[in-house]
């Protein structure tokens, strides 16, 4: 009697995974054309602040609105690729991570900055964001905001790193003094990150600059630090899940003298009556003691869609929403660090960076995550292959992640 | 044996003899269910034939150009990798583990159910509780409840501080499960409360009379009465746990730490590779072992009724 149902049932239950949503519109203030402006919700506020001075500034001829993304970085990736592929119009500027540029240049989704507008998109930059926007010779987004990872200590517990100190200093200290080292090593972007800037600081790279796979024994290296960290009394409680926010927290509840994280955590400290004060700040350990570190590089480009139907207004927009002054609101009210020098001697960004001279020093030494159209499936891999940290076995690393990454590359299952 | 072809053979009169009138109704439910059947081509079958013929080919969606048809070499990639049949491990898994301990607790709760003498529809209404939360809600607290910093869990009398279960394989299997259980049961106990109710009163009277103990009685009478209703309620516990998505992506998200299940293994692949080609095949192999679950339910349900028909 059941039986007679069961194959519909089946079939339903299919079904249910199917759904659908949207998001955002057309429509613009009084005859400005709309431009959709795709970007993570700045808990600052400052991108809101951005948008309402382009909109003023614009003089009606366009008006941006602000669809935010979430927060996580994946996330935001997932959202903007499955738009994207299904050549959505309703984005006509997207905000990019780093390391999305080749991947997005690619597939064709978003369009390079040519002529006086490459020179608008290069003008003043960094080197290191600048590098982001490039791919194939050309100039594919404007830089907005950087960001770069540093060493945070406790001022009143720990001596000041001096410049040549290593990870396994770092390490074996806090096991002296019963203490941690906060990291991100959840499986996640933000493992990926530590993983290469630890290969990066050996002197090593996992894709070369042809995008061919260039895995070598620093790659073991990475692994001999993750496992040293992880299998010591200094990993922190939940290290093998923790992200940035766990990071912050674990350090402002006291249980760590060392952290390594982005700037963020310096404005959140302002919460806890007093404890900026007891926050120190040096450059990125180094894997090894001969090598200057090679600190991790993030942040933002704001990229023109394939798709868009404003595209030249939208072009417009994106240099206004990256101008030096609203570079400046981001710094100043999200503590992202701006991509356009002058914008570090703006006395507002000094006031709300007093540690930018090493911030600038680490952007400058940054080194970058592998450019190449499979990122994301190299990123996958990485993830896989160094998670969990504890379980890590240095002695097979090399060739697991080499084999994974081919996998990757070739668009197999790894 | 022969009362099942005897059955068959009048359920399926020749054509030749019908009549008038029986022809004209025959015609008339046909069109009465053509939209149902119509509707679910649209929506199950296009989705599954598009995916079959995605499965077909090698389609990134970051690179469109090389897009070709390769045959059935995606499914030897799928079918080759360790990653399928590790993840295919986890999710059996997840699935014996966590649909276990639902039979025995949803059959307990049933039976509260269906004894409660006073306040029974606060009782139901208390139990159905989990099961009206949505999973992504329910998967957070349980996330939350183990959290290593802030989990209320590691406050409870009994409970080591040293135990970080969100740390480990086992551990994270063992949340996970939990999570499942608690919110699945109710759906179990509510199926399982309806085969209850079918029970006669009067065979567990009679058997009390004879001298039957309750325990005789419940796996006796009760239990081999309920055979049909516990093999639905464990068939569509088991479709629904084989495809584990949404506390797997919560608690312990990407699948990390070796709790991928086939579910988040398509998921990474389809729409954070966007590789459709490789994405569709594991999909269409999830489809299949569903399918196959789904045959072998079947087919004991099949026999099972039979066999009742024989006894009664």
């Amino acid at each position: 009697m059941h039986g007679r149902h069961l194959p519909a049932a089946i079939i339903a239950l299919t079904a249910l995974a199917l759904g659908g949503c949207g998001v955002g519109g057309d429509e613009g203030g009084s005859g400005a054309r709309a431009i959709n402006w795709y970007a993570f919700n700045e808990p600052g506020g400052s991108y809101q602040m951005a948008v309402d001075n382009c909109n003023k500034q614009s003089n009606g001829r366009y008006t941006i609105n602000y669809v935010k993304l979430p927060n996580i970085a994946d996330q935001q990736r997932e959202l903007l690729v499955r738009r994207l592929a299904a050549e959505d119009d309703d984005i006509d500027l997207a905000s990019l991570d780093v390391i999305w540029t080749a991947e997005f240049a690619e597939a064709g989704w978003i369009v390079p900055w040519e002529g006086d507008r490459r020179s608008v998109a290069e003008e003043g930059k960094l080197d290191g964001p600048l590098e982001t926007v490039r791919y194939q010779g050309k100039i594919w987004a404007i830089p907005h905001t950087s960001n770069t990872q540093l060493l945070w200590y406790r001022k009143d517990r720990v001596d000041p790193p001096p410049d040549d100190f290593t990870w396994d200093e770092m390490i074996d200290d806090a096991v002296e003094k019963g203490t941690a080292v906060e990291v991100q090593a959840a499986q996640y972007e933000g493992l990926v990150v530590w993983i290469n800037a630890l290969i990066a600081g050996a002197g090593g790279q996992i894709v070369n600059e042809q995008g061919d796979v260039a895995v070598n024994d620093t790659a073991k290296r990475a692994a001999e630090i993750e496992k040293k960290l992880a299998t010591s009394p200094a990993a922190p409680p939940g290290m093998s899940t923790n992200r940035e926010d766990q990071a912050r927290q674990g350090f402002e509840s006291g249980r760590s003298d060392y952290q390594i994280n982005y700037t963020f955590i310096y404005p959140s400290a302002e919460a806890i009556e007093g404890f900026q004060e007891k926050i120190g700040w040096a450059r990125y350990p180094r894997t090894d003691k001969d090598k200057p570190s090679a600190p991790p590089l993030g942040g933002f480009n704001i990229a023109v869609s394939e798709y868009s139907n404003n595209q030249d207004l939208a072009f417009e927009a994106a240099e206004c929403l990256a101008s030096p002054e609203n570079q400046a609101l981001s710094a100043e009210l999200g503590g992202l660090p701006p991509t356009t020098e002058s914008v570090y001697s703006n006395p507002k960004v000094e006031k709300a960076f007093p540690f930018a001279d090493e911030l600038r020093a680490s952007i400058d030494a940054a080194g970058p995550r592998p450019v190449t159209p499979a990122y994301s499936d190299i990123s996958l891999a990485i993830q896989k292959t160094y998670h969990p940290p504890d379980a890590v076995d240095p002695d097979t690393v090399v060739s697991t992640l080499r084999d994974r990454i081919e996998k990757a590359v070739e668009g197999k299952i790894f | 044996m022969e009362a099942a072809t005897t059955s068959a053979r009048t359920a399926a009169p020749p054509k030749r003899g019908m009549t008038e009138r029986a022809r004209a109704e025959r015609k008339l439910a046909w069109i009465l269910c053509a939209p149902a059947v119509i509707a679910m081509l649209l929506v199950t079958g296009y989705p599954i034939a598009y995916a079959f013929y995605l499965s077909l080919q090698k389609f990134d969606l970051r690179f469109p150009d090389e897009k070709e048809f390769v045959g059935l070499s995606n499914y030897a990639d799928v079918l080759s990798s360790s990653t399928w049949w590790s993840d295919l491990l986890t999710t059996v898994i997840i699935t014996v583990v966590s649909v276990s301990f639902e039979l025995v607790l949803g059959m307990l709760i049933a039976l509260v159910m269906h004894r409660a003498i006073f306040g029974r529809g606060p009782v139901r209404a208390a139990i159905l509780i989990p099961y009206g939360i949505v999973t992504v809600v329910a998967a957070f607290a349980w996330r939350y409840a183990f959290d290593p910093t802030s989990g209320f869990v590691f406050g409870l009398p009994l409970v080591p501080d040293t135990w970080q279960p969100l740390n480990t394989k086992e551990g994270s299997l063992f949340v996970i499960i939990a999570a499942e259980v608690w919110k699945t049961t109710p759906f179990m106990a509510l199926l399982l409360l309806a085969g209850l109710a079918l029970v006669p009163d009067e065979l567990h009277e009679a058997a009390k009379v004879d001298g039957a103990s309750a325990l005789q009685r419940f796996f006796r009478i009760t239990l081999p009465l309920m055979k049909p209703a516990i093999l639905v309620a464990l068939l569509f516990r088991t479709l629904d746990a084989f495809r584990i998505f949404d506390n797997i992506f919560i608690i312990q998200p990407g699948g990390a730490l070796g709790t991928e299940s086939v579910s988040i293994l398509g998921y990474n692949v389809l729409i954070n590779r966007v590789n459709l080609g490789l994405g569709s095949a594991i999909s269409i192999l999830i489809f299949i072992c569903v399918i196959l679950i789904a045959f072998l339910f079947v087919k004991g349900l099949g026999t099972s009724t039979a066999q009742q028909r024989g006894e009664t």
